[in-house]
Formats: structure tokens, sequence, C-alpha cells
């Protein structure tokens, strides 16, 4: 990683010199409230503002945009970054802390350029490589719940971020590899319900943001949309979301999909993790027919060309066997012997897309952590794992996720203890 | 003799079927809390009963109800600071958090003696004067004023503090000295916890933990105290 770093660093200083000899400027200052053209009276229309609350719910704004036990939109959660802290900022409309100086047109800046109002460019830990799919609209009536809110005074943490990634404008560098502005435009030879699927999937809901890997700057390619990746400091791996051949999600049905979503849980598999807390905060709380929306774009992902896996140097029978032992004992009760899991209760291991993710992360974690399914309105009193951190050694671990991965068809690289020592001490935030 | 041959056979057969059967049924699943809060009874037990030899995992079992809720809240909101609780109550309810806690409320558990630190017999007395007088040249009220004349806890908002370990309280004292242990404001123990010098916490520590148990372990009926302190978790509206 650190020489990915160094290698970072001179193609940064290098992109600096020509940024300074091209373009002295980030990007442009926004027009002033006072000069807005939009009318101060038409965001206060209550249809407006619902229709943006609404609209912040699907964005998960609020997930960032609210510290932990803070109040709601005054920022202060830390964005964890490879590069650094990114503490988000108060988006309630107080005037020397939030947006309560911002006009439309630089709150859109914001969203559709990554641009603030004074013109710097935005870190991308604020996600405006998918806002900027977001129609102006959307992003107004998304402006005028905002404004609507009681203003909170609330400074933002300054951004913990190292030379050379705290000069902001070596994102000019940045943006030039990997953001690409410009609304949704709708595929004519799709049904309306596939565009508002893609719409939300791309745009607000902003699922690629976990769901593709990151290469070592920090970008996302664009040819592997939805394609599965680990998400870099939280340490969990976002699965592909593909439902086609060979995809994370093959064999779910649009059902199972708008369970998850609108649940936590499915007949296919349980969030937990990062994915628990969008279902919390955010999906639960969409329509079902954006739901249904969101289940006919996925399920139109391209089958994926099939993973071959390099068979393992070791002699996998031990810790196959030393696997099903723990099995039996600690998991099969609830998972049941052939990993089929209970409906509506616990989750199948077999053919789950976690457990089948290509790092071994996700059930490491989930056998160290345990936890809830997230409590949502359609499943109130969510059933729980145990933690099995203080029961079982990183051996007996890795054995267990080992055999659940090469178990009832199941197949992906077995893990070792070296990585279960890795995830055991990894922060949960 | 040949319908004898046949009926075993049958039995047996019927018996394997069955045996078939149970291994490839899938699990039977009670539809209790009890069974729902497994992430919670790993550690704590499955009637809250904590581990006392240790300490570390704290005893649930009769703690009022709404003192519980509170600190699943204040774990949620990061006021307590421990990674996995702070984890499991990431995107619970308040109502849910309110019936796990009234479950581990509710449970009836003998308390069991926990292991004593060497300590002098004037810390002891010190422990004692603290627990039931207070230190008033320092502002410090007795822990009786708030946790019960018996110390046993005031519900619903006050835990009990006789019958708890050593380590769990002596460690209480000190994470709100560290501030890994907060609450709602006006937090009063916090206030109270750093009046109290390192010896003094060792001093009521050992004292409360070495108490005889009284008679009648429940906490007193609510409104029976009235706090020398104004504390945030007293007031109805930070209820949770």
């Amino acid at each position: 990683m650190k020489i990915f770093r160094i290698g970072f660093a001179v193609v940064v200083l290098a992109g600096l010199g020509v940024a300074g000899w091209l373009f002295l400027r980030g990007g442009q200052p926004s027009v002033p409230r006072s000069a807005s053209q939009v009318d101060a009276a038409a965001l206060k229309d209550p249809a407006l503002i619902a229709k943006g609350a609404y609209l912040t719910l699907v964005g998960d704004c609020a997930s960032c945009h609210t510290g932990q036990g803070g109040a709601r939109f005054a920022g202060g959660r830390v964005v964890g970054t490879p590069f650094g802290d990114i503490p988000a900022p108060n988006l309630t409309p107080d005037r020397e802390t939030g947006l309560g100086e911002w006009s439309f047109e630089a709150f859109r800046q914001a969203l559709h350029d990554g641009v603030d109002r004074n013109g710097q460019f935005l870190y991308p830990a604020f996600p405006y490589t998918s806002y900027t799919k977001v129609s102006r609209e959307d992003a107004l009536a998304i402006f005028a719940y905002l404004q609507s809110l009681a203003p909170v005074h609330q400074a933002a943490k300054q951004p913990g971020l190292g030379f050379p990634y705290n000069v902001r404008n070596t994102l000019k560098a940045w943006r030039a590899l990997y953001f690409r502005e410009g609304e949704y435009v709708a595929d004519d030879t799709k049904s309306p319900e596939w565009n508002r699927g893609a719409y939300l999937v791309q745009g607000l809901g902003h699922c690629n943001e976990c769901h593709v890997e990151r290469d070592a700057f920090g970008g996302m390619r664009s040819d592997q949309s939805l394609s599965g990746g680990q998400i870099p400091v939280q340490n969990w791996y976002a699965p592909d979301l593909s439902t086609q051949a060979n995809g994370g999600l093959a064999g779910w049905s649009a059902q199972d999909i708008v369970d998850l979503l609108k649940t936590g849980q499915s007949a296919k598999g349980t969030a937990f993790g990062p994915m628990a807390e969008v279902v919390s905060r955010s999906t639960q709380h969409m329509n079902e027919a954006d739901l249904k929306a969101v289940a006919t774009y996925l399920q139109s992902l391209p089958a994926r060309p099939r993973v071959s896996y390099q068979p393992s140097p070791l002699d996998t029978k031990p810790i196959l066997d030393q696997g099903a032992k723990v099995y039996a004992e600690r998991c099969a009760d609830c998972h049941g012997r052939q990993g089929e899991g209970v409906a509506g209760v616990y989750p199948p291991l077999r053919g789950n897309s976690s457990v089948n993710e290509p790092t071994g992360i996700n059930a490491i974690r989930v056998v160290l952590l345990g936890g809830f399914a997230p409590a949502t309105q359609g499943n109130p009193r969510p059933y729980s794992m145990p933690p099995f951190a203080q029961q079982l050694n990183d051996s007996d671990v890795a054995a267990v996720v080992t055999y659940i991965r090469q178990s009832w068809g199941n197949d992906a690289p077995l893990v070792q203890e070296r990585d279960v020592i890795k995830y055991r001490h990894t922060p949960i935030d | 003799m040949c319908s004898a041959v046949l009926l075993i056979a049958a039995i047996a057969l019927a018996g394997a079927v069955h045996a078939q059967a149970a291994a490839n049924d899938p699990p039977h699943v009670p539809d209790t809390l009890k069974q729902r809060i497994a992430s919670c009874t790993a550690c704590h037990g499955e009637r809250g009963e904590g581990t006392p030899d240790s300490g570390f995992f704290p005893r649930l079992a009769g703690k009022p109800a709404g003192y519980l809720a509170r600190q699943l809240k204040d774990f949620q909101d990061g006021l307590r600071k421990y990674g996995p609780m702070e984890y499991t109550t990431r995107y619970l309810t308040p109502a849910y958090m309110r019936e796990i806690a009234e479950y581990f409320a509710a449970q009836e558990v003998p308390y069991a003696r926990s292991p004593m630190p060497r300590i002098a017999a004037d810390a002891l007395k010190r422990g004692e004067e603290l627990a039931t007088k207070g230190d008033p040249s320092r502002q410090i009220p007795p822990c009786a004023a708030c946790h019960g004349t018996q110390l046993t806890g005031v519900q619903p908002d006050v835990p009990g503090l006789v019958g708890l370990p050593y380590d769990y309280l002596s460690s209480q004292l000190g994470s709100w000295r560290t501030r890994t242990r907060a609450t709602v404001a006006p937090d009063c123990m916090a206030e109270i916890a750093n009046r109290l010098s390192v010896d003094d916490i060792s001093a009521v520590s050992a004292w409360l933990a070495g108490r005889e148990l009284p008679a009648d372990m429940h906490a007193q009926p609510a409104g029976s105290i009235t706090p020398p302190l104004h504390c945030g978790v007293l007031s109805a509206e930070a209820r949770p």
C-alpha cells in the first residue's frame, strides 16, 4: 500500500505542477444567496419539502451528516478513508456553520460538480461521483427540505489529511481520472421502471460507492458497475449485486431484493455491517414502487465471468474437518446442517453472497461480532447471532469460515488464521 | 412370530426415517425474546447473570428497566464507549431496547459473591463513610442518597450497587473519569467520580462489593429518593 501512496504522491505532485501551470484556481464560486434565481417562497412549498425529505432518505444523507448520538443533519460523523479522516459538514440552515448562507445554485453545484460555494473542490468522500446524476428537480426538493430544518450551530471539524491530500487542488487530477459530471440520461429502450431503478441506484442511492472495488487512488473503475468491492477502512466486503449467472446475488428474485431493502432480511440473506445501516436509515423508508424499480434494474445487470480460484497448496482436509466440528457444535442449531437457515429467522449460508464473496472478510467478521439484523418496521424484533470472538480462537474461526465457504455448493477460497487475526481487532466503525 | 418381526422391522424403519428427517429438518427456533437476543445472552448469560467471577461481563438481572434501556441507548449514541456493545446496539429501535431491558430487569437471579481485593481496614472504613455519609468537604454525596437506603437501587432509573463485583464497580467509576462512560447531561455520576480520589474509588468499590447483602435485593419504589444533584438520567424527558 505504501508504494502506491508514494506513487500517488509523485503523480499528484507532477499533477500539481501541471495544475499550477494550466489553471491556478479550483472550481468556480457559485452565486450568493441574494442573487439566487430560485424564489425563496417556492422553497417553502410543503409538497416540495416532503418530496425532499423522502429523497434525503433514499440518498441516506443523514447517515454521514449526523454524528453518533448527535442532532440529525448537523454533521459530525467522520468518514475514514485511506488518505485521512473527512468529517461530514452541517447541512442544517445555520448561517455560520451550516447551509444558511447557501443559494440553491451553490447546493446544486456541490451535488452535481463536487465544488463548494467558494469554488473549492470537495473531497469525493462526499459521493458526488454518484450524486452528479441527480436531476435538478430532485436537488431542488432536497435543498428545500434541508432549508426547512431547524438550524443547529455546529462547526465541522477540519479534515485530518496530510500532504498532498490536504491541497484541494490536487483533486483536479483525481477528478480528471475518475469523475464524469452529468445528470442521469434515460435509456429509451428500457422501461420507465428500469430507468427509475437505474437512476436511484446509480445516483442518489450511490450504491456503487461501496459495491465497486476502489483502486490505490481511491477511484472507482467506471466499467465495473456494482461488481462488488472491499470497503476501504471499514473493512467489509460489499458484494457483487448482479443476480445473473456467477453474480453475487445469483438466484435472488425481485421480491428477495425488495425484502432485504425493506425489512433487512430476505430468504437469501440478511443485512449486517454497513448494509444494516443503509437499510435502517435509508432503504426501509423507500416506497414499494422505488424498491421494485431498484430490483428490476439490479436483475438486469449482466452475467459475470466465472471467477476461478487457485486451488490452495495447503491440505485443506484437516481444516475442513475442524471446521465441520465447530459448525456442528456452534452454528448448525440456527443455520441448519446443510446451511439452509430458517425462513424469516436466520439467513441461509448456502449460496449466501456474503459467505461466498472473494475475501472472506464478511464471514470472519460476522462470526467474531455476531449481532442483530437491523430493527425495521418490517422486522421490529430481529433475531441475533452471538459474537464468537470470546469463544473461538483464530484457528477455529478460520476453520469454520473455510468450512462454510466450501460446503453445500459454496465455492470460495479458504481463509487462514492470519486473516482472522487481522480482522479480530478491526474497529467496528 | 412373523408379524412380530415385521412389527419390529416397521418400528426400526420408522425410527430410521424419523432420524433421517431430524437430520435434514430445518432447525426448530422458538419464537421467544430469549431466542432473539442470543447476541446479548452469549456474554451476559441467559438470565443476565453476567460473569461474577471475573466481573468482565456485567450482571443485568434485576437492574431497573429504565436504567438498562438508558445504557443501551448510551452505547448506541457513543456516550458509553465499548466497541462490541456499540456495534450490537447500533440498529435497534427504542421500543426493542426497552423490551430487552425489561426482560433482564425481570430476571430473579441469586447474587454470587465475587473475589475481593486485599484492602486495609481503614480503607474499608473510608469506603463505608463515602457510601453512607459522603464527604461534604469535597461535595461528595453519599451513594445511598441516590442508590437507595439499602443501596439496592431505585425504580426505574437507578441501579443497585451491592452484590456487584469490585472489578466492575471500580472500573465503572474509573471510566467516568476517563470519559469512556457518560450519559445525558448533566451527568452527575461523572461529576461525583471526578471528585473521588483514586484511593476513594478502591475504598468505596471494595466496601460495596464486600457488603453483606440485604434480604430484599429489589430496587426501592419510584419516587422514594430526592437526589442531591440534578441528574439528566432522572428527568422524564431524557428517558429513552
